[in-house]
């Protein structure tokens, strides 16, 4: 990111009486970035979304879009356009209309307003249905004439609020897929808010999770799902095992923890500034075994199966160690015939390696 | 589908459709009667919608009643519908107190309205004696004041409906506030509009008290003059000028259902 980001948000506050929305964001995206705001409903990414279009006005920091000063430029004045999670399509136009009225309010000539609005329906794969009425076309459709008229408008930056939550599951699995070949295509940056991680790791480049108004972590995917530097993070990406640590000090760029079963060890730490927490382990790298004996560095703890979940393509096994930790394993069910569970309550050994925990920030 | 097959609820249906129409269908009948007396059918004629085209004073009243009607609905049609997206779009310290007032002129009775109006233009001294159309602007006055509520309440039934998100998009589309009032908005509220203009127009019409009350010595309207003609016995020539009145509500009823259908609604 040696070039100029197009969005550059610094300190931005948003308070609506005395609740507080959003709590000095400071972010900046990247030319060209599938960018997710990602966070459960109320953490304040859709207001912080809001401010970048406009709608909301921080009550404290400054937002920058290509490098102008754009904290209180009205919605109609900014280069950015917006896709509504209700998609707010105009009833009362017809497909064509609704895609050209970002340019006919502009005052664009007949000509071009005709070819841009050919052009936006076919990136959104919508030609020949220029002339049907909003009610006439599905929700699926309705988003895409959404989409081809924010992108008709050629903005700087692309909003995208939820713009999946409102499809059946495997209309969305399409789309994610489409919004991110628009993006390629189209070359703008998108910035999507959404609550669903899937979502977020399949669809962006990088990701800011955000709680109760503040940004926790700024990352790529992998990033974010193998080095979560909070323990929110790791519960909100994925599942995450939680080993309850005392942290003895550091050992290097490592942290010496000590745990009731597992002993001594050492273990990675997300962020160099992380002095206390809590270890993380991901559920498909534990190891559940009867009776192999360990692999190199690997430490073994007793426990008990308390419950299996089968999913189809993996199964999640939920044990308990002697002092009461609850963990989860998962296990793909590799082998198309059935070996038979291992009936409840069976005795077995969990299998960890070291340098999959993980010591995570617990505020 | 099964309620239609029992007879009685069929029964009850032709009774009520009877006891709401047959008046009106009775009096339309009877503008046909070749008799001075409308109380037993002679034959049928014309005579009397010649008779009504020839009164002069009838057809005065009749040309004010619809000069009245159409200013009154313009400027009601205006004033409510402002006040309606003024009550839907901003909260403002007062506002339960602005919604009941708007309430008031629909549920105090007529006959309040038409004295208080009566006092009012007594008090101020409003001017008598102005030239044909002047002379009705107190009776338009009067229509627009029980009338723009109305209206109000009608359009911010329907902007009850609107997805706010809508006009958000407009003004992120580029759009500026007049813009986006005038493309989305106000398309949105038009169904609203011409149902409480409907309504505006067909209380203005037909309105005989506060009229009588604010009504000049020398302004007749069409509810007014008709009072004064049935004083002396109903004869056939008052059907025909109310026949000629439904026939016009009607119409413009017609009309404005199909401008409003749902193709061109949005809804």
């Amino acid at each position: 990111m040696s070039e100029q980001p197009i969005v550059r948000i610094d300190g931005v506050s948003k308070r609506f009486g005395v609740q507080s929305a959003v709590d000095g964001v400071s972010l900046e995206i990247a030319r060209n970035e599938f960018f997710a705001l990602l966070g459960p409903s109320g953490c304040g990414k859709t207001t912080l979304l809001r401010m970048l279009a406009g709608f909301e006005i921080p009550t404290a920091g400054r937002i920058a879009i290509d490098g102008e000063e754009m904290t209180a430029v009205p919605p109609n004045r900014r280069p950015v356009n917006m896709v509504f999670q209700s998609y707010a399509v105009f009833p009362h136009m017809d497909v064509a209309q609704n895609v050209a009225y970002g340019l006919k309010v502009a005052g664009t000539g007949a000509a071009e307003t005709a070819s841009r609005v050919e052009d936006a329906l076919a990136m959104v794969r919508l030609q020949g249905f220029a002339s049907r009425r909003p009610d006439q076309l599905s929700g699926g459709q309705r988003q895409r004439v959404a989409l081809a008229r924010a992108l008709v408008k050629r903005p700087k930056v692309l909003l995208l609020d939820e713009p999946l939550s409102a499809l059946d599951k495997k209309l969305r699995e399409d789309m994610q897929l489409e919004l991110v070949r628009l993006q390629h295509e189209v070359g703008i940056t998108f910035v999507m808010v959404t609550h669903d991680q899937e979502e977020a790791l399949s669809m962006a480049n990088r990701i800011a999770v955000m709680d109760q108004g503040r940004v926790l972590q700024v990352a790529d995917p992998r990033t974010l799902y193998e080095n979560p530097t909070h323990r929110f993070v790791a519960d909100f990406i994925g599942q995450a095992n939680t080993f309850e640590v005392e942290v003895l000090g550091s050992d290097g760029d490592e942290a010496r923890v000590a745990h009731r079963l597992l002993g001594e060890l050492s273990v990675a730490r997300a962020a160099p500034e992380i002095r206390d927490g809590v270890v993380i382990v991901r559920p498909e790298k534990l190891r559940l075994d009867f009776s192999v004996p360990p692999v190199d560095g690997e430490v073994m703890v007793d426990a008990t199966i308390e419950q299996i979940a089968y999913y189809g393509d993996l199964s999640f096994v939920f044990v308990r160690l002697a002092d009461g930790t609850a963990l989860q394993i998962s296990r793909y069910n590799v082998n198309r015939v059935d070996r038979g569970d291992p009936p409840l309550g069976t005795p077995c050994r969990v299998g960890i390696h070291p340098e999959d925990l993980l010591l995570v920030a617990t505020s | 589908m099964d309620y239609t097959r029992r007879w009685w609820l069929r029964l009850w249906l032709l009774v009520t459709f009877v006891f709401l129409y047959a008046p009106i269908a009775i009096l339309i009948l009877f503008s046909f009667n070749d008799s001075r007396r409308n109380i037993i059918w002679q034959g049928f004629t014309f005579e009397y919608y010649a008779k009504a085209a020839q009164n002069v004073t009838l057809i005065e009243a009749f040309a004010n009643s619809l000069v009245i009607a159409l200013i009154s609905t313009v400027i009601s049609v205006v004033l409510g519908g402002l006040l309606a997206l003024a009550l839907h779009r901003y909260r403002f310290p007062g506002k339960a107190g602005v919604e009941a007032a708007n309430t008031l002129p629909i549920v105090v009775p007529e006959i309040c309205m038409g004295v208080a109006l009566l006092v009012f233009f007594a008090e101020i001294g409003w001017a008598t004696g102005l030239p044909w159309p002047l002379s009705l602007a107190n009776i338009v006055a009067g229509h627009v004041a029980f009338s723009f509520p109305f209206v109000a309440i009608v359009v911010r039934a329907r902007l009850a409906g609107l997805d706010r998100f809508q006009e958000e998009a407009s003004r992120d589309l580029g759009a500026s506030e007049w813009q986006t009032f005038r493309y989305v908005t106000l398309p949105f509220m038009r169904p609203g509009l011409v149902a409480g203009g409907l309504l505006a127009m067909t209380l203005s019409l037909d309105d005989f008290v506060i009229t009588f009350f604010t009504s000049g010595p020398d302004t007749l309207t069409f509810p007014v003059k008709v009072y004064s003609m049935v004083r002396f016995g109903a004869t056939p020539e008052v059907n025909a000028a109310s026949t000629v009145l439904i026939v016009l509500t009607v119409v413009l009823t017609v009309v404005a259902m199909r401008l409003q259908s749902p193709a061109k609604s949005g809804a």
